[in-house]
């Protein structure tokens, strides 16, 4: 474990210098981030790409919770696996703590992954069926070299008491079939946060979950994050559970980022036109919803292999302006500090 | 009761078989819809509310245990029926349903018209190609373009598919749909438009739905009413209208307060504990180990208590 602080701790530092003003301390940053996946036909010829992350740029600082938001296909899970080290960027850069991951070797990335906890969607599926607990918290940490037994077995009790999974002794020989679904989803986080990473990225913990645990899922999360200081990416197509989360929220579409800003902002002021959909289309319980007809706008998102030229929501947007929304690309506008909209209705 | 009644079921019980015990999945349900009215069934997994819905249609396992009550549909007693006589007289007849997931519903290999066209062939004797012109129909209502008649399962969107189960569910012009989570899987986008068309079919077709869901806030969409389910059992019936400001029963109480909102600046809350086991349910009320409201009575198994308006099986209104 010593030991490969210190590599990256060689690596890491050089690049730091140069990088450690430009980024304000931030924990990791996103810099024009694509991803794309190249179509093949019949097995070899090439028949374009897959533009599942195509320019996008943020920042997390640390110990900040910050929400993706997004319907499926909007390239949201590719930015996630690339955050964790899964897909390789077909451009742009990851920053972590200073240090571009293209950059890194083999085993720094050992050591970055280490750094990164994952909460997965399905908890059922992210554990394997044939593991005990035990055996499941302590996989994480002998491939990460925590030899000590004592020390394991310390650290996963210290994991499980703060998943509040007590009695401890009582889940650590049971398997993950054993145990309920919100059991396994603090099973999911216990073993997120054992190797004490900086940063979790959850991809939509508490979608498979029940609307009662869903909450508490939801807090016990909140707690984690604050107690240790932890930078968290959620990630979620459900913004009734963001507010109670994250600080900031980030709205794709398409493969970018329409609106960034901080959450209370996007919810009373949303700017961007697709952001007033997801509002619109998101409902709260209240008999008044069956009285009247969502304003939502028609169509589905476009195919990420030949993407709507300019902006990529105009096809489906009631506000469009003919000759500059469906020919040209809006840059990012920031029409109040710190709140970003990809429209050129704030040009 | 109001005239216009449409589906009433008295005490409808459904128990399953298995190798643990007795699954009591639906265990004395009774509650009644009007015509063109739309109830929600909300509750937890594993509440029975799917159960519920196949028990209506008799659409059983093989290791049904029990199966009883009084179903009547427009006045006819349709439990009195054989299973031939429910097949051609009731089932995609009168009543249709949307099953929960759309991709299972629709069959790979065969052109989505095809499956569309199908049920008005088998209970209508309609020829193929009239059928088809019904399809194309049902594909309007429901916001499928036309030359999807010709496409396969595969080639179409989530959304697209779910809509396709809708038009196969309303080809028949069945008085009532059931519906089991039509829109779980869906994007809150394709979601919100899926329910914008049924408030559109029931207002010019007339139907009447039950929706079946574990998600509170989509269920407000569409709901006349609202029927709680808890551990196989109705704890609550009461109008939309009322029910989503005041619900009665404190396991309501609890659900509604978990509902995460956007709007207003309520903290959700969780319900502590779990449902407990259908295969031996506690006696007495069945929420009472998880109620914050119990008292000594809760250990006798509470009573409907009906007005007019609502029905609560709780001691607190007794």
């Amino acid at each position: 474990m010593l030991e490969r602080e210190g590599e990256l701790g060689n690596e890491g530092g050089r690049v730091a210098d140069t990088l450690a003003e430009r980024q304000n301390g931030a924990l990791a940053s996103i810099r024009n981030l694509r991803v794309w996946f190249e179509l093949r036909r019949f097995g070899f010829g090439h028949a374009g790409y897959v533009r599942a992350v195509d320019g996008v740029s943020f920042d997390l600082g640390y110990g900040e919770a910050v929400a993706v938001v997004g319907e499926s296909g909007c390239g949201k899970s590719t930015l996630m696996r690339t955050l964790l080290g899964l897909h390789r960027p077909t451009g742009g850069q990851v920053i972590f703590e200073g240090a571009d991951l293209s950059t890194k070797s083999k085993a720094a990335m050992k050591w970055y992954r280490s750094q990164v906890g994952y909460i997965q969607q399905d908890p059922y599926g992210a554990l394997p069926p044939f593991m005990t607990v035990e055996r499941i918290l302590s996989e994480p940490m002998l491939i990460n070299g925590i030899k000590d037994a004592a020390e394991r077995r310390e650290r996963m009790h210290r994991a499980l008491e703060e998943v509040k999974m007590t009695p401890v002794e009582e889940f650590l020989p049971k398997f993950p079939h054993m145990i309920s679904g919100g059991q396994q989803q603090r099973v999911v986080i216990a073993r997120s946060i054992i190797l004490g990473p900086k940063m979790l990225v959850a991809d939509e913990p508490v979608s498979m979950l029940d609307a009662s645990v869903r909450v508490e899922i939801l807090k016990l999360l909140r707690g984690l994050q604050e107690s240790h200081g932890l930078a968290v990416i959620y990630i979620t197509h459900d913004l009734s559970t963001v507010r109670y989360f994250s600080e900031r929220i980030l709205v794709m579409y398409a493969g970018q980022m329409v609106e960034k800003a901080p959450i209370g902002d996007l919810l009373r002021d949303p700017r961007h036109p697709y952001t007033h959909a997801l509002l619109e289309a998101t409902s709260d319980p209240d008999a008044e919803n069956a009285t009247r007809f969502k304003d939502v706008p028609p169509g589905e998102p476009p195919s990420l292999v030949r993407p709507p030229t300019g902006c990529r929501f105009h096809p489906r947007c009631s506000r469009i302006m003919s000759g500059l929304c469906d020919k040209e690309e809006p840059p990012d506008f920031e029409p109040a500090p710190g709140h970003y909209a990809k429209c050129w209705l704030y040009r | 009761m109001p005239e216009s009644t449409l589906l009433q079921v008295e005490n409808l019980v459904l128990h399953f078989r298995t190798v643990k015990g007795v699954v009591q999945a639906v265990d004395g349900v009774d509650f009644d819809l009007a015509h063109n009215q739309a109830a929600v069934v909300i509750g937890e997994s594993g509440c029975g509310k799917t159960s519920l819905a196949r028990a209506i249609l008799r659409l059983l396992p093989r290791n049904v245990q029990a199966y009883s009550g009084r179903i009547r549909l427009n006045g006819l007693d349709v439990m009195a029926l054989g299973d031939e006589e429910f097949r051609r007289q009731v089932r995609w007849v009168k009543i249709s349903m949307v099953p929960q997931s759309a991709m299972n519903a629709l069959n790979p290999v065969i052109r989505v018209g095809d499956q569309v066209a199908e049920p008005s062939m088998v209970h209508h004797g309609l020829k193929k190609a009239d059928a088809l012109e019904q399809a194309r129909k049902m594909f309007e209502h429901v916001g499928v373009p036309e030359d999807f008649l010709s496409r396969y399962p595969f080639e179409l969107s989530g959304g697209m598919r779910q809509r396709v189960a809708i038009a196969m569910a309303l080809v028949t012009a069945p008085d009532l749909i059931l519906l089991d989570e039509p829109t779980s899987a869906l994007d809150v986008l394709t979601q919100a438009n899926i329910m914008n068309m049924l408030k559109r079919i029931k207002q010019e077709m007339g139907t009447s739905f039950i929706l079946i869901t574990h998600d509170v806030a989509t269920s407000s969409e569409l709901a006349d009413r609202v029927v709680v389910m808890y551990a196989g059992q109705i704890v609550e019936t009461r109008e939309a209208r009322r029910f989503f400001n005041e619900p009665l029963h404190p396991y309501s109480k609890k659900l509604m307060a978990s509902v995460p909102r956007l709007r207003g600046d309520v903290e959700p809350e969780f319900i502590t504990g779990q449902p407990p086991s259908l295969i031996r349910p506690p006696s007495g009320c069945r929420f009472a180990e998880r109620c914050p409201e119990r008292f000594e009575r809760c250990a006798e198994e509470p009573p409907m208590v009906r007005s007019h308006v609502h029905a609560v099986k709780c001691w607190l209104y007794a």
